[in-house]
Parts: structure tokens; sequence; C-alpha cells
């Protein structure tokens, strides 16, 4: 408990107790504090924001989708989502193995690797990608070359989206209790069985839930990309890649339209997690 | 066979296919790329990497990240502590909308998040020329740098609190207000200590997040050389030019200061989670 970290020669201050206290329960005051949170966000976020939509959907309906089917940008788009839905799924399956080994197995070096898995969230993307360069770009020491392909465009997604399945997935076997698999077992119950009747279901809204977040967020990489892609329109070019040669162009209407495309996609995603977490709660 | 029998490990057998299967994967994914990074830094020994990071267009570029990061973080905790206090000890009308729309950027590409600020602040924007007029540039320029920087990095010090926050309860703060502590005092002797760790641990993520930024910084900065390029788009800008010495240096430096960033993490998290 965090509570407990309140040093007891701390006390508040010993000002008297006012006679006339007020009676009703103690608030701290909430006008100020409001309104320089809205303005920041307001300012840093939601205008910004706004203003992409804003443009993208003011080149109107025809303009729109002119600008999100040229063929660069529609390739961009496609490789992007099918990218990320490999991605999601790699990470969904390795995610929930990592996730078990690092729990339920035990071996020397398992801390270290605990911390590790971190690794990713911690590391600018571009480093990631001249990480990544190192060993799979075009001098490899293991002779295994995917700079500018399409294959080490999703090994760099799966880079950086590696912990997400893995954070949300640990918790939950962490807490799981064994006493379920014990009983199915001594039922006889084959280990199949039990991963599939008793382990599975209890982890299925933290495989989904960091399955989402992966899938988000390779959507939107941009950094570690940049290298290993090579920046190849039609090839290896994903759509953060196309929106920043369109900025670079001189064409923001182009680059708003696939932005909002790419916004509305991710708050799909945003919104499907809420609701697997609403499920999850539901479930107990 | 024992082992076989107990439930918590699987036999040995799958046991050891499992270890097998992940290891593998993280070595070939993460754990060589990053050792190879280490080994081809010091390929030709410390000297090289000392120059290539003491020469003025790195020096320079550790500053700009330096002043943009910093800035970012005081900002966003300063935000991150007002808006965690609201969602947590306040009803307001909105809150559910606030609440999402603080978690927004992690969603958002930082491509567009450079291209948002562009729109917004632009040299052909009604607000970009009224600031232009008052002197104030912000795309390619350190303010726009900061904004891009403060929006990815916006939700990490919320997030950290929150928990944190509805954990702790208001008993004490209660309790301290109706002994007659102002606000102000409730704030600092109550609520501070007892969500200093969570907070430390928000500070941190921000940090790491604002000193990797890339994409939204490559965007707004119009990566103007000795002026607004930072050790990231040094990285980029090096390795472009064959440059290779210099890029790895410079990744090294950012990947130690990762590295360390994630220590402290590892070091504050069961602080923060007890």
């Amino acid at each position: 408990m965090t509570t407990t970290l309140i040093e007891p020669e701390d006390p508040p201050a010993a000002t008297p107790v006012p006679i006339n206290a007020p009676k009703r329960r103690w608030r701290p005051s909430t006008g100020i504090e409001l309104g320089l949170a809205t303005l920041y966000l307001s300012f840093v976020v939601i205008i910004p924001l706004a203003a992409v939509i804003w443009r993208g959907l003011g080149l109107g309906w025809s303009g729109f989708w002119a600008a999100i089917n040229t063929p660069e940008a529609r390739y961009a788009l496609v490789l992007t989502v099918v990218a990320s839905g490999i991605v999601a799924i790699v990470n969904a399956v390795m995610g929930t193995l990592i996730a078990w080994v690092i729990v339920r197995d035990d071996f020397p070096g398992k801390r270290v690797l605990d911390t590790l898995i971190d690794l990713p969230f911690a590391l600018p993307t571009i480093v990631a990608g001249l990480v990544l360069l190192a060993l799979y770009g075009p001098d490899s020491p293991i002779h295994v070359t995917l700079a500018y392909t399409q294959p080490g465009v999703v090994v760099a997604l799966l880079f950086v989206t590696l912990p997400f399945v893995v954070r949300t997935v640990q918790p939950v076997l962490l807490e799981l209790d064994q006493d379920m698999e014990q009983a199915a077992a001594s039922l006889g119950a084959s280990r199949t069985t039990i991963f599939r009747r008793v382990i599975l279901p209890n982890l299925v809204p933290g495989i989904l839930a960091g399955t989402a977040l992966s899938f988000a967020r390779a959507l939107s990489e941009y950094g570690s990309t940049v290298l290993i892609s090579g920046n190849l329109p039609m090839k290896t070019q994903v759509a953060s890649v196309n929106i920043y040669n369109q900025i670079q162009n001189d064409n923001p209407g182009g680059a708003a339209a696939v932005s909002t495309l790419l916004l509305v996609v991710a708050l799909i995603v945003l919104v499907l997690l809420t609701l697997i977490q609403r499920w999850a709660v539901r479930r107990g | 066979m024992a082992e076989a029998r107990s439930v918590g490990l699987p036999p040995t057998q799958s046991r050891w296919a499992f270890r097998l299967i992940a290891l593998v994967y993280l070595a070939f994914l993460l754990i060589i790329p990053v050792g190879l990074i280490f080994w081809r830094t010091f390929e030709n020994g410390i000297g090289p990497v000392w120059d290539a990071l003491t020469s003025p267009d790195s020096v320079h570029a550790f500053q700009v990240t330096l002043i943009v990061a910093g800035t970012a973080v005081v900002l966003n905790t300063a935000f991150g502590l007002i808006a965690s206090l609201l969602i947590v000890r306040h009803e307001f009308r909105g809150k559910s909308i606030f609440n999402k729309l603080i978690d927004l950027p992690l969603a958002v590409s930082p491509v567009v998040v450079g291209l948002a600020l562009i729109l917004v602040y632009g040299r052909n924007t009604s607000i970009g020329t009224w600031l232009g007029a008052h002197g104030i540039n912000v795309i390619f320029a350190l303010p726009g740098m900061i904004i891009a920087t403060c929006f990815v990095s916006l939700p990490l010090v919320v997030r950290e609190l929150v928990p944190v926050l509805e954990e702790v309860g208001d008993e004490q703060e209660q309790a301290a207000a109706t002994l007659g502590a102002s606000p102000f005092q409730i704030f600092r002797r109550i609520t501070l200590p007892a969500i200093r760790w969570g907070l430390a641990y928000g500070v941190v993520l921000t940090l790491a997040r604002s000193l990797g930024e890339f994409g939204a910084v490559a965007v707004v900065s119009g990566r103007i050389v000795g002026q607004t390029q930072t050790a990231t788009l040094l990285v980029e800008q090096s390795f472009e030019n064959f440059d290779t010495g210099k890029a790895y240096s410079v990744a090294f430096a950012l990947a130690a200061v990762a590295i360390l960033a994630l220590l402290l993490m590892t070091f504050l998290r069961p602080r923060s989670d007890r």
C-alpha cells in the first residue's frame, strides 16, 4: 500500500481549527485547475488533431477519396494494415508464450530477461531501426538481409510492439489460481485440455487487449521503419512514411487525408479495446 | 518425473520447448541486435566514439534534445499532477471525455502529430501568423518541437498517477482539511509524499519517451543542422550520410540513457506497486 509511505513525523500543519469550519466534505478547488488542464490539452492535442481532420475532410468526399486512392497512398495503407495484422497475430502467440515462460518457468537470467522485455519501449525508435539494421542490414553478420524488404518492416514493428502482450498477460498469469488447474488435473484432464479449458479463458481478455494495443502502435509507427524500409514507395513505404513524404512535398491536404484515415482506424481499435476491457471486468 | 506431475510446471519436454522458442525469438529480435550495436560502436575502440560524441554538431544536438525533453517533462509533470487529481478527486461535466482525450496521443502516429502542429501553428495559419507577428516562431523552431514532444508523452504521468491516487484514498487529505490545512499544505504534505514513487516512475517514462522522440520532431523541426537538430535526428542524418561511426556513437549514447531509465524504472516499480 502506498499509504504507508507517508512519514508519521510529517503531520499536517498545526493550524488551529476554525470555529466555523465548513461541515461539507473538503474538496480541492476545481475551477482554475480544470481551466488550465483543458487549455493545455486543447492547444497541444485537441485543436491540432481537429485541424488534421478538418483539413482532410475539407477536401470534400471526392477529394478525400482521390487523396487516399493514389497508388502510393493506397499501397502504403494496405501494407500498413497487413503488416500490423501480421504483427498483432505474432505478438498474440509469442507474447503469451514469453509471458508464460517468464511466470511459470525458472532459469538463470530470467529476471534480466523480464527487465529487457521493456527495452523496446525505452529505446528511441530511430535507434531501434539502427539496431535491427546492425543484424539484418546489408552487412548482416548472419547473412540474413531484411533491409528494404517487407519482412524487414514487419521485424521492425515486432520489435517496437514486443512488450504489449507480454505485459498484459503476465499479471493475469501471476494471479491465476493454480488450484483450478490442479483440480482439473486430478479429475483426469490432459495438459492440453487444462490449457484450453482452464488457463486460456482467463488469459483471453489480456491477450486481446495487448494485441489491440500492438496493432494500434504498429499502424502508427514511424521511426523504427524509416531506416530498415529504405522508404521505397509501392514496396516498403508504410502509411506514416507516406504522410511524411507528402508533408515534405508540400501536399498537406493529401497528408491530412491519409492521417485522418489512420486516426479513424486507431480510434476504432481504441473503442474495441475499451469494449474488451468492459467485457473482461464483467466476467470478473 | 516428479516435475512432470506437479501442475505448476508443464512436463519437462514442453517446458524446454517453450523456453527455447521464447529465448530464440527474443535473442534474434532483441538481444543480439542490441548487443551488436554496442559491439559495432566500440569496434575501433573508445577514441572515435568520444570524438564523435564531442564533435560540435553532436554536442549541439544533445543540448537541443535536453532543452526540448526537459521542458516537455516539466510541462507534462505539472499537467499530469493537475489532471490526475482532477480525475480521481473530482466530479465535473465531461470528465469521461477529458479522461479519454488524455489517452489519445498514444494512438496517434508521430508524423500525424507533426502535421497537426504545422496545420495549426504553421506560418500560413492564423495562429501562426499572429504568433509570428509577436516574434514567436513555433514551426521549424524550439517551441514547435517542445509542443510535439509534450503531445507524444502527454498521457504517461497521468496514467501512472491515477491508480496510485485511487489506492491512497483521500482520508488523510480530509483529516488535514478538517484540521485547517490549506489546499497547498495538503498537497505538499499529504498528497505529494504519498504519490512520490508513482510520480517518479511517470517522470522517468516521460523523460525516456521525450529524449527518444523522432517522427514528430522530424516534421516540425525542419531539421536545420546546428539549430533544430536533436540527437535522434542526428542519428538518422549521420546514417543517411554514410557516417555510420557517428550514427552508432550517438545511438549508443541514447541507448545507454534508455537502459539507465529502464533500470531506474525497475527500481521504482516495486515501490509504486506495493
